[in-house]
């Protein structure tokens, strides 16, 4: 069970304070985008086995949602960050890079 | 015979003696045994039968690996099976009863598995029973339920109470052995925050039974030394008899405390689950000695060497007069030693290795005692309890050589290192050629959250099995596991001065002896509990299981409630050696929490009756408990499905509430409804987003009926908007939908939308909702006062704000009924009071309360949609002929893109639509489906959808029903079947679903 | 107001620990930028204190004011008053964008007190309550089992806990069940 770091109220609490929402950073497509953007928006979604950015909510907590960099094999957690945000940020990245070199870059 | 010895026994207390029984018989024994010792030193060496074969079973060994002695404790509501006599402790009025036998222990008539174990062997249950077929219903599953199984299943609920408890440390340490104190020494001394946890009652572990010097004290001085040191810190905590269960991620650890198994009371919980978290784990599990495999080593006498030596050190208890040692290490000498010293007989130690002149070996021989080496065992004799042994050559097939009475045999297989917890979340582990054995590899660790090792182990666990190298493995691994939570170590010097017997390299020894022909091999045990034997998995190996884990699964290797802790490393060199591959190469059985089986009780904790799980509850609860509510779970809540007075049926009851809020007026309880704020600049825009409707039109004062969609365009939710003022809104929602809808909407505004201005808050409990509704609502509301009421001041989709009956009260005029109706909020910590008053000024009006059943029938005659029934995640509002509610004008709202699809828009799609059937009398039932004629093309009807709603109206006198029906607004008129079992139909006739009213006249006046 | 009462009506358990219904509390949900020196001032006026740092509560004679997240603060005040101060506020905030709702009906109020009380908690908050993690002053929002709860200590083994109103008879029974005599765990 996972511990994360809530990047809004400070608090690094287990798993079961916090609900997951999915992959992180999508682009919204609305009323008269192409369908196949569409479709990849709702449905196609990143597995990686690896480094993955993921949603999160502090539901028993603030309330507030927020995202994690995250390794989905070892489980390593290289960093926490707002969720305003449409990428992840250069601190984050460059956490992820100096554990995973080979990491081709957040895409 | 086993006995209790005049001297000895460094846990117990001669001076307190407890009365507990075994299978009736009263026994005494003294406060500090456990079970399985006082059911010793009673002579009681037969304790249960075998789970397969039936056959008699002994104590096998001292702790938490014993495979064997398991028994039925307590009784009634206190009744366990599968309890573990060597972790039990004995109290005054213990019960126990034997397992697995019928009608007796000592005759037991499923002993015959015995005499056919051919018929049985590996894998049994997939080749025996397959013919012929009808025999397996009939004749063998009735039997085998009758044979398998061990203890009974506890038939009353269990008196005790269990819970959590959630813990925070720098660094948890598993075990409270010689590593355990030492590495807990080490990091309690640099500040870090020390929880050390022991399985048993006490502390010392092996320490106190195998005597070592350590900077000139003897060990219980050393360990007596330790724990006045580690009481000392306050940093530091030991909890006894709380065993480190698992190890989870992100340095997560599991602890169960057995608080008052040892002595039984009605206060404290039973069982506490500590939920850990540390930033190191340090496991100092210690290790477990291996079993031999040589014929007979499974009848009762035949024990572990070092629990022979357990038992009379801890306990004063000798296991029998005349104990044979069988090893291939020298460790197991120390028994022979120690019964020797004790005045007991010890005819000869057999030891497989071709030399033995070790310190260990040496010291036994100066004592007199005969050893034989390269010599094995070729058969133990007896049945019930060891009459001999017959020794051959540890080299050949077993031709016997001579047979040696004796009452005991301690065999000695080597040691494992106990690897369960430092495995359970991935910690790896190297093959140890030296001792046989796998090991623990510091290089490969269970990973946490920064990427780094936290879990380390600390003495034998560790694979260092000498005393010297284990306590300073340990103490640099306690200062090592400080050091990474971030407290720096202050001590200096990590060299302790141990005087021990060195010990001489063991003798891997599989099989006893080497060459075993079947006959030998198909008595040797591996796993004890589920009788599983060498020829068992030589049998797998050659039917073509190579995988370990399957393996497992084929014979039920190391399945039992001891998972395997004695078997399974012999049992996968006996693979191994059958497959002639490399030990290491073969692998080990996944190793899963817990380590030792722990109770469903203290898994559950508190959470059984009345906190199983919370129920919400409005503020008029109490009033309708006391007023015959009929309860109904909806969402979390509970609410009153009907009030139903005497003489009543509950459909009566729900018909008199109808009638009366048609004809009269009623009271409905609709606190539960959800009420989200959202306020702000942006927030109309925000609406006009989160709704299908146009909300930014809405004038400030009225109400507007609106629907929520996913970006899948389904409708999830519905619900009332007012607007309060300009920027500000009140959103009502379904009862179950409170949370998710509050959810949905911080989603959006936190992770796509965060520049516009707008907050949102959760006000469902802070207002009871109380529905005034009938003909008569309005001289009820009249009555109760302060507020003009009338249709000019008040219209329909109007609210206002002021106080009725002199209570702070926002009545909206918006029905669900079809109804005149007001649906009036107030303070909640108001709204038993507001009720009452409401009660009160209807009696004239005839008023009573009604409840969700009749809410329900109202609505569905009305034609009115509920989530959840006229709704099941694939719906959109076009389909329930709502496509009013949506808006064309707006560029952009949730779910609007996904309605631009193809196939949202087909005009086939199951739509909507009223169901009258041929019989008014003939109620559908729910979720039936209507059928076309002809058949697909996998014989089954043709269905075009299902009822979604359906009752009688007592309004209509007429059943009616709503349904989703393919292509269902081009078949007004036409009459649908509905098989509904039994080969029978129900006719109905589609209408519109609008059943009552269709033009709204009474809800508008 | 004679006709309002909390969900326990002040109901008590007397065990390790005690807990007390605390009665009808005057709760205000406000929300806005904490950094703003209109929100500030306008908080100043009606409780008398400054706006506390990340997951503390400051209290004082007059309420107290909770960081709840980063937009959000709890006001602690008089029960009767409690409209009228979220009155006061919005003309105070007048201008700025900002909600003041009065939330006290939609609570419910825990007094946990003895020494005990942070191991009652810890039975269902996964929460480091240690006396070095944890002080006066101190608010965590968590959960308690399954349900939702924030609480913070007030002195030395002295808590206070809020939840929705309609689990309140659940949270009484839940944390009376876990201050039993006799099953303290006496870890911290």
């Amino acid at each position: 069970m996972l511990m994360l770091k809530c990047p809004n109220c400070g608090v690094t609490a287990e798993e079961t304070e916090f609900a997951p929402g999915g992959e992180a950073h999508l682009t919204r497509f609305a009323s008269g985008s192409e369908d196949q953007a569409f479709s990849d928006y709702l449905f196609a979604r990143k597995n990686p086995r690896g480094v993955h950015f993921e949603r999160w909510r502090h539901a028993f907590g603030c309330g507030k949602w927020f995202h994690a960099a995250r390794c989905t094999a070892t489980l390593e957690v290289f960093g926490t960050y707002t969720g305003q945000t449409s990428t992840p940020p250069d601190d984050i990245t460059a956490a992820v890079k100096a554990k995973r070199p080979e990491w081709e870059g957040f895409k | 015979m086993s006995t209790r010895l005049a001297s000895g026994g460094s846990v117990i207390d001669r001076e307190t003696t407890v009365s507990f029984t075994f299978n009736g018989k009263t026994f005494k024994g003294y406060k500090g045994d456990t079970l399985a010792a006082a059911l010793l030193a009673n002579g009681q060496t037969l304790v249960g039968r075998s789970f397969k074969y039936h056959r008699p079973r002994g104590i096998m060994a001292s702790g938490a690996e014993e495979p064997n002695a398991l028994v039925n404790m307590g009784v009634g509501n206190r009744f366990e099976p599968n309890q573990r006599t060597t972790t039990t402790e004995v109290f005054e009025g213990l019960t126990a009863t034997s397992q697995n036998h019928w009608p007796s222990l000592e005759f037991d008539v499923g002993a015959i598995n015995n005499k056919v174990p051919r018929l049985l062997p590996a894998g049994f249950y997939y080749k025996t029973f397959m013919k012929p077929q009808w025999a397996w219903k009939h004749l063998f599953e009735p039997i085998i339920r009758h044979s398998a199984g061990l203890g009974n299943a506890p038939k009353e609920a269990d008196a005790d109470r269990y819970e959590y408890f959630y813990a925070y440390v720098d660094v948890l340490i598993v075990g409270g052995g010689m590593a355990g104190l030492a590495a807990a020494l080490e990091a309690g001394a640099s500040g870090a925050k020390v929880l050390l946890m022991e399985q048993t009652a006490n502390l010392g572990g092996r320490l106190a039974v195998d005597e070592a010097i350590i900077d000139g004290k003897p060990s219980a001085d050393w360990i007596a030394q330790t724990i006045a040191d580690l009481d000392a810190m306050e940093n530091v905590t030991i909890r006894t008899r709380t065993m480190g269960s698992g190890v989870f991620d992100h340095g997560y650890a599991m602890g169960y405390e057995r608080i008052n198994d040892h002595a039984p009371d009605d206060t404290a919980p039973r069982h506490r689950l500590w939920r850990i978290r540390a930033r190191r784990i340090v496991t100092a599990t210690g290790a477990l000695e291996r079993p031999l495999s040589f014929a007979g080593n499974d009848i009762p006498g035949v024990m572990l060497a070092s629990a022979v030596r357990d038992y009379a050190s801890l306990f004063g208890v000798s296991a029998g007069d005349r104990t044979v040692v069988v090893t291939n290490n020298d460790d197991a000498y120390r028994t022979a030693i120690q019964m020797k010293n004790a005045g007991l007989e010890v005819p000869v130690i057999l030891d497989a290795r071709p030399q033995a002149d070790g310190a260990l070996p040496t010291a036994a021989r100066a004592l007199g005692i005969r050893v034989d080496t390269g010599k094995a065992i070729a058969k133990v004799k007896g049945y019930k309890f060891v009459t001999g042994v017959e020794i051959c050559s540890q080299a050949g097939e077993g031709t016997s050589l001579e047979t040696i009475p004796c009452d005991v045999v301690a065999m000695s297989g080597g040691w494992s290192p106990v690897v369960h917890l430092w495995s359970h979340c991935g910690g790896k582990l190297n093959w140890d050629e030296a001792n046989a054995m796998f090991s623990p590899d510091p290089i490969r660790p269970p990973l946490g959250s920064d990427g780094k090792g936290f879990v380390l182990t600390a003495g034998t666990a560790s694979g260092e099995l000498a005393t010297a190298a284990a306590l300073r493995n340990a103490r640099t691994v306690g200062r090592q596991a400080a050091d990474e939570a971030g407290f720096a170590s202050l001590t200096v010097n990590l060299e302790s001065l141990v005087l021990a017997h060195d010990e001489e390299p063991m003798l891997p020894v599989w099989s006893m002896p080497a060459g075993a022909p079947y006959k030998l091999r198909s008595k040797s045990w591996l796993d004890f509990q589920n009788d599983v034997k060498v020829s068992d998995v030589r049998l797998a190996a050659q039917e073509g299981y190579e995988s370990v884990e399957h393996t497992k699964r084929y014979t039920t290797l190391g399945m039992a409630t001891d998972q395997g802790k004695l078997s399974n490393i012999n049992g996968l060199a006996i693979l191994a050696d059958s497959l002639n591959a490399p030990i290491p190469n073969v692998g080990t059985t996944t190793f899963r929490p817990p380590y030792t089986p722990i109770s469903l009780g203290s898994i559950a904790g508190e959470a059984r009756g009345k906190l199983f799980k919370p129920t919400r509850k409005s503020p008029i609860d109490t009033w309708q408990d006391a007023n015959n509510a009929v309860w109904e779970p909806v969402a979390d809540w509970r609410r009153p499905y009907t009030y139903r007075r005497d003489g009543e049926t509950t459909a009566q009851a729900v018909t008199r509430e109808i009638d009366n809020t048609r004809t009269g007026v009623s009271v409905l309880d609709a606190s539960t409804l959800g009420k989200i704020l959202v306020k702000g600049p942006d927030a109309a825009k925000f609406l006009d987003l989160i709704y299908t409707n146009m909300m930014s039109s809405l004038k400030v004062g009225k109400c507007r009926y609106g629907l929520m969609c996913t970006e899948n365009g389904f409708l999830f939710d519905d619900g009332v908007v007012a607007r309060l003022s300009e920027d500000e809104f009140l959103c009502h929602t379904t009862s179950g939908g409170s949370d998710n809808v509050h959810g949905w909407m911080e989603e959006w505004l936190q992770t796509e939308w965060w520049d516009f201005e707008v907050y949102t808050t959760n006000v469902t409990e802070q207002f009871a909702q109380i529905a005034v509704v009938g003909p008569n609502a309005r001289k009820v509301l009249e009555k109760l006062g302060g507020m003009d009421v009338s249709s000019e001041t008040l219209p329909f989709m109007g609210f206002t704000d002021g106080t009725l009956a002199g209570i702070q009260a926002r009545p909206f005029r918006i029905s669900f009924s079809g109804e005149l109706s007001y649906e009036i909020a107030v303070p909640a910590a108001q709204g038993q009071a507001f009720w009452n008053k409401v009660m009160e000024a209807g009696e004239e009006f005839g008023i009573m309360p009604y409840g969700t059943e009749a809410l329900h029938v109202m609505r569905a005659e009305k034609g009115f949609i509920m989530i959840g029934d006229e709704t099941d995640g694939t719906v959109i509002p076009q389909d329930l002929k709502l496509g009013w509610a949506v808006s064309k004008k707006k560029t952009d709202f949730i779910g609007k893109r996904a309605m631009e699809r193809d196939f949202l828009k087909r005009d086939d799609r199951k739509q909507l639509v009223g169901l009258l059937t041929e019989n008014p009398a003939d109620v559908l039932p729910d979720g039936a489906h209507a059928v076309e004629g002809g058949k697909n093309r996998y014989g089954q009807e043709n269905m075009i959808g299902h009822v979604t709603s359906t009752y009688f109206s007592p309004t209509l006198n007429h059943s009616i029903a709503m349904a989703l029906i393919k292509g269902g607004s081009k078949r007004m008129g036409e009459v649908l079947t509905f098989p509904i079992g039994d080969n029978k139909t129900i006719k109905a006739t589609v209408v519109d679903p609008v059943f009552y009213d269709k033009e709204g006249e009474r809800q508008n006046v | 107001m004679s006709n309002a009462i909390s969900i326990l009506n002040g109901a008590t358990f007397d065990g390790a620990v005690k807990i007390t219904e605390a009665g009808l509390r005057g709760m205000i949900t406000l929300r806005g930028d904490l950094s703003s020196v209109q929100l500030k001032s306008a908080v100043s006026a009606v409780v008398g204190l400054g706006i506390p740092t990340q997951r503390k509560i400051n209290r004082g004679p007059k309420g107290g004011v909770a960081w709840m997240s980063p937009d959000e603060l709890l006001l602690l005040v008089d029960y009767d008053n409690a409209d009228a101060i979220v009155a006061e506020i919005t003309t105070a905030m007048a201008g700025e964008h900002h909600m003041a709702v009065n939330v006290s009906d939609a609570r419910a109020v825990f007094l946990i007190e003895g020494q005990g009380a942070r191991e009652v908690l810890a039975k269902g908050a996964p929460v480091d309550l240690s006396t070095d993690a944890f002080r006066v002053g101190d608010l965590r929002r968590s959960r308690i089992g399954q349900l939702a709860a924030a609480f913070w200590m007030t002195e030395d083994d002295h808590f206070e806990l809020v939840c929705f109103r309609s689990v309140g008879a659940f949270m009484f029974d839940w944390l009376s069940n876990a201050a039993r005599e006799g099953s303290v765990p006496k870890y911290f």
